[in-house]
């Protein structure tokens, strides 16, 4: 597996688009960092770039690296090599590369402009953890769709699809159930639903990281405390280990049964 | 002490030391001033210094550990129905109430320092507390730790100035039925709420900083049943609400400065003919919320810094109305409980909807002139 894995993320890492990926995040942060002179400001504007494009990035790198290296899977199954290593093996390769270029992309500029001056380093943590998280997620859920469909256009359409439903879709239904539902002490089931959404839960993590919970009011006052605890904090991490460890178990299982 | 055999008229010198004593009461006209603030230890047991007697000058003290009493408003310093006083440079330490003015006139209270720990709002009292007074000049003050640093209740034709209140339980600075008041230059930081304005008219409010005042239930500036009124040339930094209105009408908000606030205004819907003009709105989250479809305020004039129009005429006008009202601040208002989508691409997309073609938030409410750049002021 590690051989496949290290092909795979050599591979991904000498690519082009991993270095522009890398230089994307890297030039964002700085022009916002050193446009705003605000550590936190900046925080927020690269989390709403972070959260709408690595999903995204995730999505399109799953499902076109794995129609892109069709044969190579085909020339791999054909080794006395277990199904298992092979596309944990290159799922892996993808999302770590992915995950570094998003690491370093992000980190870079913050360190060099004096992170650790500005007491919010827990907060950029919780962003690129979350980046990363959501890197897996979205590489995991393309990658089975993938599997799933051999007509690349479907593969391709329904992997979009995912992503706009997480990323668009799923706070225009949240927005109208809340509406919908106004009547009801409707504050645990508005909790429910953003952990049913990785993106929406990402979000919320870093919002109540950066101050911004006091805005909430009373309402807020009981997210805060939801999220805002350790075991609120370990329930959110938790899910997002659900939300990466699931897809990946569905490619597991489909690989296995899939007639290649 | 020698209140006993002086004479009206006197004036009495303490020197520096400490005594334990309370329920002094100062019932002649007298000058009493204290040199290098001389400490007088209530000792927790009762009220320490009551006036007594029109025209006396206390001066100099430093008056600490007033006992606590949930049945009487016992003070540092109390003036009960007497008139031309003078309370200066005094330091007031642990005091249930600090300075009490019961149906006393023409006053002046300046230069003193009054530091509290109040935990809760049951079992603590105000700074400067005012009931019934009229003509009191309230000048260079620091308040801290009480439940209210500045207490009016029934009070007329008063003037606070240049005062700083700091980290009290409740509220800054609180009016309650008390007309043709003046603040001016006064500094309101990280109170529960700056200053809360309530069932009073003609109140004036100047060059004031409302200052982090953060927090769940924190406002920067409170009005709630006020009637003419007037503020100018504030600044408003870092309050989780700046001003919050409630039933105010006819207040003329004008060359004030909203910088980083959360919510720059709520204004309820049962506000109406109030003046928002040639203020300067800056990075705030949230610039104006309300709970109205309907308009009946006035907003010309200010500088919105996510106005997005242009100015063909270069006037310094934009050619475009402004609408400071976003869809997702109005929905807020509605549905508290939306305020966990804060940010979220889907909001924004419909904020963007709601600009272009406003369906949802009030068609009237809008900047006819918003400035293209910030209003200055001198």
């Amino acid at each position: 597996m590690l051989k496949i894995l290290k092909y795979s993320f050599f591979d991904l890492i000498r690519s082009r688009w991993s270095i522009i990926y890398f230089l994307f995040y890297f030039i964002t942060g700085m022009v916002l960092l050193y446009l705003s002179h605000d550590v936190s400001k900046a925080i927020v504007s690269l989390m709403n770039i972070t959260f709408i494009l690595t999903p995204l990035i995730g999505t399109i790198f799953g499902v076109m690296n794995f129609y892109n290296s069709r044969e190579f899977i085909e020339l791999l199954l054909a080794q006395p090599v277990p199904r298992k290593r092979i596309f944990l093996g290159m799922f892996l390769g993808i999302s770590i590369s992915l995950s570094l270029s998003l690491l370093l992309g992000m980190s870079l500029p913050f360190i060099i402009y004096g992170l650790f001056l500005s007491g919010q380093v827990m907060s950029l943590l919780i962003l690129i953890t979350s980046g990363v998280f959501l890197t897996f997620i979205f590489t995991a859920l393309a990658f089975y769709i993938a599997l799933v469909n051999e007509n690349r256009l479907k593969g391709f359409g329904m992997a979009i699809l995912v992503w706009l439903f997480m990323a668009f879709i799923y706070d225009g239904i949240f927005l109208l159930s809340l509406f919908l539902l106004q009547e009801y002490p409707i504050e645990k089931f508005a909790i429910a639903m953003s952990l049913f959404n990785p993106i929406d839960l990402s979000r919320i993590l870093i919002m109540l990281k950066l101050d911004i919970s006091a805005l909430m009011g009373y309402t807020g006052a009981v997210f805060s405390k939801f999220f805002g605890n350790n075991s609120g904090m370990l329930i959110s991490f938790l899910a997002l280990t659900i939300w990466t460890v699931v897809p990946v178990l569905l490619i597991l299982k489909k690989s296995f049964k899939k007639d290649f | 002490m020698a209140i006993e055999n002086a004479q009206p008229f006197d004036t009495i010198v303490v020197s520096p030391g400490r005594y334990v004593e309370y329920d002094i009461q100062i019932d002649k006209p007298l000058y009493i001033i204290g040199i290098d603030h001389p400490v007088i230890d209530g000792d927790h047991k009762s009220e320490i210094v009551t006036i007594m007697s029109d025209s006396v000058l206390f001066k100099g003290f430093q008056v600490q550990n007033v006992g606590l009493s949930y049945i009487k408003d016992w003070a540092g310093i109390k003036i009960d129905n007497r008139d031309y006083c003078i309370i200066e440079d005094n330091i007031l330490l642990d005091t249930y109430f600090g300075i009490y003015l019961k149906k006393s006139d023409h006053i002046v209270i300046r230069n003193n320092y009054l530091k509290s720990v109040a935990k809760n709002e049951v079992n603590s009292g105000n700074g400067i507390h005012l009931w019934y007074c009229e003509d009191i000049l309230i000048e260079k003050n620091q308040i801290t730790g009480h439940r209210d640093g500045i207490y009016f209740e029934f009070v007329e034709k008063s003037r606070i100035i240049e005062n700083i209140s700091e980290g009290n339980l409740r509220y800054g600075l609180h009016f309650m039925f008390s007309n043709h008041d003046d603040y001016i230059g006064n500094t309101f930081k990280n109170n529960g709420t700056g200053v809360a304005v309530m069932y009073s008219e003609f109140i004036l409010m100047k060059n004031n900083n409302f200052v982090d005042n953060w927090g769940t239930a924190n406002y920067g500036l409170l009005f709630k049943e006020i009637y003419d009124g007037e503020l100018s040339g504030n600044k408003f930094q870092n309050n989780t609400t700046a001003i919050f209105a409630d039933g105010s009408n006819r207040i003329k908000i004008i060359n004030n400065e909203f910088r980083s606030n959360g919510w720059a205004m709520n204004i309820f819907g049962n506000c109406m003919d109030n003046e928002i003009a040639y203020n300067n709105f800056i990075s705030n989250t949230f610039d104006l919320t309300t709970n109205s479809s309907r308009n009946r305020n006035d907003y010309h004039d200010n500088y919105w810094d996510q106005y997005a129009g242009y100015d063909l005429d270069k006037d310094g006008i934009g050619d475009v109305p402004y609408r400071p009202v976003r869809l997702f601040s109005y929905l807020i208002g509605k549905i508290p409980e939306a305020i966990i989508l804060l940010r979220s691409f889907f909001i924004d997309m419909i904020n963007m909807a709601e600009k272009v073609a406003p369906v949802l938030t009030p068609q009237s409410l809008l900047d006819e002139r918003p400035r293209m750049k910030l209003n200055i002021y001198d």
